[in-house]
């Protein structure tokens, strides 16, 4: 089992390398998700299957999801569709499709073989760290919480108006001939419109 | 720039995982799950911030902003 360890920390090593040297953020990203699964199956091949699992779902799941989002959505305008196009060439699928295909064949040879998926080291399961999770470490849990709701509302104060004036230049972008964004009438006291289209 | 903390992130967390798993306790996981929460309120809002920033600037250079000479 020290071979599958020793390849998948070795791609892992390389994703993250070629990560940092490509000068385009849609390869370098395509490389990160890589590196992230690759430290999926080092947790894996270690004995630690729920840290692998959570690594694939949140990580190269959720995260490098709102990445690509916003990275996608930041180039808003008439010539998007051909700079999108430009990112994506099959040529480029290349070295992240092999590094995959090295993880995903080493993934199907640890199944395949079966028995203790570790290094020996014994395997720390899902059910002893939710018993110490849920038992000393619970008010980190809840500090973790108040953490998210920060987190939630500071990236929707932050992210609010930006999508709200990216709205009106594309709207005004797309409809010649529109006469500008209308003025609502603006409560007083602030500088607030006061009803938000 | 928010992609380097990510890999930083993730050596961390790799760090404790693999000690944890050496001592065979299960506070190394823990640790990792900590850190995992803390990534995500963290992309969240730098996110949200660099959205901000190409707003403004009408670039992702993160030289620009450098009006303070901080």
């Amino acid at each position: 089992m020290e071979v599958a360890f020793y390849i998948a920390g070795t791609l892992a090593i390389i994703a993250t390398v070629l990560m940092l040297t490509s000068l385009n953020v849609v390869h370098a990203l395509l490389y990160l998700i890589v590196s992230l699964l690759a430290v999926a199956v080092v947790f894996y091949v270690m004995g630690a299957p729920f840290v692998a699992a959570l690594e694939v779902i949140i990580y190269a799941g959720a995260i490098m999801v709102l990445f690509v989002f916003v990275v996608m959505m930041l180039n808003l305008g008439a010539q998007a569709a051909s700079l999108e196009k430009s990112w994506l060439t099959p040529g480029i699928w290349i070295g992240p499709t092999v590094l995959a295909g090295l993880l995903l064949g080493e993934v199907v040879y640890v199944i395949v073989r079966g028995g203790d998926a570790h290094l020996g080291m014994g395997m720390v399961d899902p059910r002893q760290v939710g018993m110490v999770l849920f038992g000393p470490y619970v008010i980190g849990v809840e500090l973790a919480s108040m953490l998210l709701l920060a987190g939630l509302v500071g990236a929707y104060h932050l992210g609010f108006r930006a999508t709200h004036k990216a709205e009106i230049r594309n709207a005004r972008d797309t409809h010649q001939g529109w006469a500008g964004p209308r003025r609502d009438p603006v409560l007083p006291g602030t500088d607030r419109p006061a009803r938000t289209p | 720039m928010l992609m380097s903390l990510e890999v930083m992130l993730n050596a961390a967390g790799l760090a404790f995982v693999v000690a944890g798993s050496r001592w065979q306790q299960a506070d190394g996981q823990i640790a990792f799950l900590f850190i995992l929460a803390m990534a995500a309120a963290e992309v969240s809002v730098g996110l949200a911030l660099v959205l901000q920033l190409y707003h403004h600037f009408k670039s992702l250079d993160a030289d620009l902003p450098s009006e303070m000479r901080g």
